[in-house]
């Protein structure tokens, strides 16, 4: 080992120590119960078995976790769709005004994010005035149901994490140099060419940011599909909780928890994977 | 050549601010040729350059190319493109993309593309370094990728907003010289934006000088030097000397005599015809002077009074002298050619004839005192030690 390199160790040390103890090994713990079997008391058992993984394939597995999948990936979607337009306005607007509307993005963090949710749940509710107003304004039938369906969990999903979405690529619309969206117009592309070419890959580095930050809470997410979602809307999260806290089941907790962690770890394998590739193969041709 | 492109009138207020950034200014590009706007930092050429390129519209005032209004047009539907002041590369394109951004955004053929791209980068000597991001290159560089990029669509003009301002003298004269060819080799109109006097007077046929949000004077480079409208073009183009001076007499149909204040009466080629009696200032550029221990010889058309030097800054190429004359102190810019071999150098304290032709003092009529405030010259009275 170089000098350089040992220094660079142990500089890093304290912190990959750090993540190891308290993240890689809980996370390994976790998957290890998952091939445990459960005891009678609740607790995790002798020896070894692949019974709580077969028990996942059980049928009403794959529809929560397909729920799961999209609904966090809608999430994901309607965040960024809305914060760009967001962070491109608010990086315009003078710095007076810039504050005061970050201020007011983040003003919700105020509230406690349980009442926050239970706020929606009453404005939502069946008695609730946002079901009142619809049916007033002839938009919904008495009957319709606001409360207790994905699109619910949907909405509050949105809510919740918008502010992550629009905070990292605020940060970056800041640093963006508005001068290159004229440079485009002057070559011809118009306003709307000119945001997709220019300023898109110019924000892509928070996109990709605001992607990781909304989309991984939104698969684990608990408390909104919980309070929203009800028993038709539930969530993986909702399934491990429910695992453990009233089947008192923690191999199979775990296994979800290790289902869930593959998905979220699966992919960043992945584009680290191609990126080695792409950078070994370097030096290619322009497109 | 008829008029190309024309500015009428055009005026711009910033909103929340008094004074116009850009003020009745009307100008006429004749096709094919290299026009500067010159003028101070905050005169409004960056102002006037966006309200041609598209990217501000005018309070006041129209835009005609060809005969044809495109005030209102968005700059994507102008034939206009720019090399903006800090050259404006897309950092996530390579270079080869970014001087294909203009054709594909007019969905030209790809192979097309492809052809014009490569002539392009070549014309500009930098195909092989096509697949480079912007941040890999030189400022030299980066500024030759801006002006392949703003030519590639073949626009009827391009604008220039001081292009060649972020780099060293060398590099600057380098890509003059690289203009200059470039410009025989598209005969494409420039504008060109600079507030460096000696890039505008080697590159333009013609220039117009700006101030204040106002056109001061156009005119081809010698003219505006040698025959400056107002003080404030001749403080800013090159240096010159200033003093208040009266129309007294006639000499002859073309010559008056002047009364300056604190110099003897001076012959001035009077080609305004003003009359006797006109308050006017005289301005006279530093290199007209002569310096010489012995009078002139042939004292016709010659004024020649003493003088005491001050001060003696060599520059290599030439000399300033600051010298004392009467109540005055003139800056004198001598050339030397074999200036060692013709004579002893002046020297500190040396009195000596200050002299020149009566056709070198240039008699303006408006003057502002403000204006030589703005160029850092001093007022005219404060010449009394
Ligand atoms: N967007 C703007 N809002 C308000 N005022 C502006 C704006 N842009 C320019 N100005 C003002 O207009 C005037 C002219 O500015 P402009 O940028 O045209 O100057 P310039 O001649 O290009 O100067 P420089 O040589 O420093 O680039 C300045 O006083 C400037 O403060
Ligand atoms: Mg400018």
């Amino acid at each position: 080992m170089t000098r350089r390199k040992w220094r660079e160790w142990t500089l890093t040390l304290p912190s990959m120590g750090w993540l190891v103890f308290f993240f890689v090994l809980p996370t390994f713990l976790v998957a290890l119960i998952a091939f445990k079997p459960r005891s009678l008391g609740g607790g995790i058992g002798e020896g070894w078995t692949m019974a709580t993984w077969l028990d996942i394939l059980q049928p009403s597995y794959p529809l929560v976790v397909w729920r799961t999948l999209w609904l966090s990936a809608a999430t994901t979607a309607l965040c960024l769709l809305l914060a760009i337009p967001v962070a491109y306005w608010l990086a315009r607007l003078s710095q007076e005004l810039r504050n005061w509307m970050l201020l007011l993005i983040i003003l919700p963090f105020w509230t406690n994010f349980l009442i926050r949710i239970f706020a929606w749940w009453s404005l939502l509710h069946s008695e609730g005035c946002l079901k009142h107003t619809l049916v007033w304004l002839g938009l919904a039938s008495p009957n319709t149901q606001l409360l207790y369906n994905e699109w619910a969990v949907l909405l509050v999903l949105v809510y919740t994490e918008l502010p992550f979405a629009i905070l990292p690529l605020f940060a970056s619309a800041e640093k963006f140099d508005f001068g290159l969206l004229d440079a485009a117009r002057d070559l011809g592309a118009t306003r709307f060419q000119a945001f997709r070419k220019v300023f898109l890959p110019g924000v892509r580095q928070g996109m990709l940011t605001a992607f990781v930050v909304v989309f991984i809470p939104a698969l684990g997410s608990y408390a909104v599909p919980e309070i929203v979602g009800g028993p038709t809307s539930e969530m993986v999260g909702n399934k491990i909780a429910q695992k453990v806290f009233v089947d008192r089941n923690l191999p199979h907790a775990s296994a979800l928890a290790t289902l869930l962690a593959l998905v979220v770890l699966l992919p960043v394998i992945y584009s680290i994977f191609m990126r080695r590739i792409k950078t070994t193969q370097r030096g290619g041709k322009r497109s | 050549m008829d008029g190309f492109i024309e500015l009428c009138g055009i005026r711009k207020v910033f909103p929340g601010q008094s004074v116009p950034a850009v003020d009745h200014a009307s100008l006429t590009l004749k096709k094919g040729e290299v026009f500067s706007l010159l003028g101070p930092s905050g005169c409004g050429k960056t102002t006037l350059l966006r309200i041609l390129g598209g990217f501000e519209i005018p309070d006041e005032g129209r835009i005609l190319i060809d005969g044809k209004d495109v005030t209102d047009l968005p700059p994507n539907q102008r034939s206009i493109n720019t090399v903006f002041q800090n050259y404006a590369l897309f950092p996530h394109l390579s270079l080869w993309d970014n001087v294909a951004f203009g054709l594909k955004m007019a969905k030209k053929p790809k192979k097309f593309i492809e052809d014009e791209v490569d002539r392009m980068l070549d014309m500009v000597d930098l195909l092989d370094q096509a697949d480079k991001k912007p941040h890999q290159i030189s400022g030299g560089q980066k500024q030759r990728v801006a002006i392949a990029r703003a030519l590639i669509n073949k626009p009827q003009l391009l604008l220039l907003d001081e292009p060649l301002a972020a780099l060293d003298l060398k590099l600057r004269q380098r890509m003059l010289l690289e203009l200059d060819r470039i410009h025989d080799e598209v005969g494409i109109t420039f504008l060109y934006v600079t507030h460096d006097q000696g890039e505008a007077m080697s590159l333009s046929d013609r220039i117009a000088v700006m101030n204040r949000g106002k056109i001061e004077q156009i005119g081809r480079p010698m003219e505006v030097y040698e025959a400056p409208s107002s003080s404030f073009v001749a403080a800013f183009i090159g240096d010159t000397n200033f003093f208040r001076a009266k129309v007294v007499s006639t000499v002859s149909e073309d010559y008056s005599m002047l009364a300056v204040d604190g110099l003897p009466e001076v012959l001035a080629y009077n080609d305004k015809k003003l009359q006797n009696g006109q308050q006017v200032y005289l301005s006279i550029r530093p290199e007209k002077f002569r310096i010489s221990r012995e009078a002139p010889a042939d004292p016709t058309h010659i004024n020649m009074m003493r003088g005491k030097i001050l001060d003696i800054i060599y520059l290599g190429s030439n000399t300033k002298y600051r010298v004392q004359c009467d109540h005055h102190i003139l800056m004198i810019t001598q050339q030397h050619a074999r200036f060692l071999l013709d004579m002893k150098p002046f020297t500190w304290d040396e009195e000596v004839w200050v002299s020149w032709n009566a056709d070198d003092g240039y008699m303006l009529q408006r003057f502002e005192e403000s204006d030589t405030n703005l160029l850092g010259i001093p007022p005219v009275e404060d010449t009394v030690p």
